[in-house]
């Protein structure tokens, strides 16, 4: 799909006369094409892009805590050696994004401090703790199901890096879905325990997965320009309408109940019409009043903090070597 | 902050991305377990036993690390590193089992304390990452010369599982030396911790090593564990000899772990490992 400019992505034709560069960046996004490191962008562009891309290796990170949680308790070991896989997984994906924030231009050294100091921003929906088994069922299950249908547009995100790493992310992303699915099937074929246990945790992380998407798309003031900028493919609205289309099949096969009363197949529209979702606890969680915010961020700031000796011992050391081998040279 | 030795760590692990992976599908999974596996003799079930408990209890503190290590790096290495012992643990778990019609996870999650014969060194804590790192220093250079031999094993699984294995702790090797040097090269805090580390580490050294009955029983099946001694030392001394480190002398343990008897941490680590499948006796997950 070709998304045409939106006329509010460029200047106004009574504004200053375009640049040569800028010519040719509003060339390539009106071509579809993609932007590279080297191209010039307008600093708006980059800016987003930081925003957003930092905040999604932000997330990916913190992301870990909810389900390491769950890795020296795993009741399997099957499941264990799945969990671990995953959430090292997770990690990796933090790498590539970090690496394709520094394209441009911010480290990622500013990048953490910036997190660890509170001042980033990342998916709000890892402020929600993970009290039982079955929470590594949901996560997978909704919340990674939520990613994916958040990324895969964004493997075609004008910016190049931003793009590529996607494509890897996504791959893994689908079978974190798949596994977390299996995780809930296995629960709900299982005793009476296992069965309220999964539900418990539907119950739990699917309205928390349903503000995944943002904002309804009339409260959204960041969507239009992303979206004439290429990064953003489909609205908030859109994204999260299919979601719901792919949950519903999946929940009858679980046997499970997604916890909306209000949720049925419209005939006329061919989607589901969902109840009202509830944005003051979205905003909330936001605003660092979740149920985990502070243990989140501590956790964070001790793994970083207790892991500073090791990477000035790594630094010291390069730097030793260097000037080792300068001298034999 | 990523200095060109931690990229290097990066690289690696990146590069042994496949080495612990898993994925979902039941067939990759059971890929991690060595096909058409005989059954084990009594003797041989118990050898398997103890090497997979080993495999199994680092594994677990392993584990511990992802989302907690000192960069993102090491959270993808050890996580590797810990996924592979635990891929380790299940071939030879799985194998012990088949005598006495237990599973991997019966092995796993329903043995107490005393029926587990893991060796000490493996029990201990995770500690600070220098304590980690000693404990890998010693471990992986201990099974890559046990794997090593174990290849040439009369029993034809034990001699697959090594053969398998022994490519993996090859790189774990590699991860403990790099480290061993950066910190003791690094700063004077990264050297004092990585010195006091291992002499932490160091009295469980010499259970690796002892010979027990078991292993008369088993001649050409299970390797002496005191013929690896040399092997063990001769590799280790010289990345000591390179980080500036003494071999320490100090405390020797006196070990038991094959016998049952165990430090201190096992129970809290079983405790923590085995909670939730024994919350619900008879379940599948």
């Amino acid at each position: 799909m070709t998304t045409p400019a939106e006329p509010y992505a460029l200047p106004t034709e009574a504004s200053v006369e375009v640049s040569a560069e800028e010519h040719q960046f509003n060339e390539l996004i009106a071509a579809d094409s993609r932007i590279e490191p080297r191209d010039w962008m307008p600093e708006g562009y980059r800016k987003t892009l930081v925003r957003q891309i930092s905040q999604h290796a932000h997330s990916e990170i913190i992301g870990m805590q909810p389900e390491a949680n769950w890795i020296t308790r795993a009741p399997s070991l099957k499941r264990k050696a799945i969990l671990m896989a995953k959430v090292q997984d997770e990690a990796g994906h933090g790498l590539y994004l970090y690496s394709a924030a520094q394209t441009l231009g911010t480290t990622r050294d500013e990048m953490t401090d910036a997190l660890i100091a509170g001042k980033a921003r990342y998916s709000s929906i890892f402020n929600y703790p993970s009290p039982t088994w079955a929470d590594m069922g949901a996560i997978g299950w909704l919340v990674d199901g939520a990613a994916i249908c958040n990324q895969v547009p964004l493997c075609r995100a004008s910016y190049g890096p931003y793009g590529r790493a996607m494509v890897r992310i996504c791959k893994e992303e689908s079978f974190h879905q798949r596994q977390g699915f299996e995780i809930l099937l296995e629960l709900m074929n299982g005793t009476p325990a296992q069965r309220e246990m999964a539900q418990d945790a539907v119950n739990r992380w699917y309205w928390p997965a349903l503000q995944m998407f943002g904002p309804p798309d009339n409260d959204s003031p960041n969507s239009a320009q992303s979206m004439a900028w290429n990064i953003k493919r489909f609205s908030n609205d859109e994204l999260r309408q299919r979601f719901v289309g792919m949950c519903v099949p999946q929940a009858e096969v679980l046997g499970v109940t997604l916890p909306d009363p209000d949720l049925r197949y419209n005939e006329e529209t061919k989607e589901y019409d969902m109840g009202e979702i509830d944005w003051t606890e979205f905003h909330e969680v936001l605003a660092g009043r979740g149920p985990a915010n502070a243990r989140r961020l501590q956790r964070r700031r001790e793994a970083h903090e207790d892991g500073a000796w090791v990477r000035e011992a790594a630094a010291a050391y390069a730097r030793k070597q260097a000037v080792r081998s300068k001298a034999v040279a | 902050m990523t200095g060109t030795n931690t990229a290097d760590a990066a690289t690696n692990a990146d590069h042994d991305h496949g080495h612990g992976h898993v994925e979902v599908d039941s067939v990759t999974l059971s890929a991690e377990l060595v096909e058409g596996a005989s059954v084990a003799s009594h003797d041989v079930a118990e050898y398997a036993l103890w090497l997979g408990d080993d495999a199994l209890i680092i594994a677990q503190q392993l584990g511990w690390w992802i989302s907690r290590a000192p960069e993102l790096e090491e959270d993808v290495a050890l996580g590797n590193i810990g996924l592979d012992l635990l891929g380790h643990a299940r071939s030879l778990l799985h194998y012990a089992g088949a005598e006495s019609g237990r599973s991997e996870d019966d092995l796993a999650y329903w043995r107490d304390e005393p029926q587990f014969r893991s060796a000490h060194l493996f029990e201990q804590p995770n500690g600070d990452f220098a304590h980690t790192i000693a404990r890998q220093f010693i471990a992986a250079h201990y099974l890559f010369e046990l794997y090593t031999r174990l290849q040439a094993s009369g029993d034809a699984t034990l001699a697959a599982i090594a053969a398998k294995s022994v490519k993996e702790v090859d790189y774990h090797r590699d991860h403990s030396v790099q480290w061993i040097l950066r910190l003791s090269l690094g700063t004077e805090e990264s050297r004092r911790r990585m010195i006091t580390a291992l002499s932490d580490l160091w009295p469980y050294v010499e259970e690796l090593f002892a010979d027990e009955p078991l292993i008369d029983r088993l001649e050409g099946v299970a390797v002496r564990p005191s013929s690896l001694r040399q092997a063990f030392d001769d590799a280790i001394v010289p990345v000591l000899a390179e980080a500036e480190l003494e071999v320490p002398r100090g405390f020797i343990s006196s070990g038991g772990g094959r016998g049952g008897k165990h430090s201190e941490n096992l129970g809290f680590i079983l405790a923590e490992m085995q909670v939730l499948a024994r919350a619900h006796p008879g379940a599948s997950w």
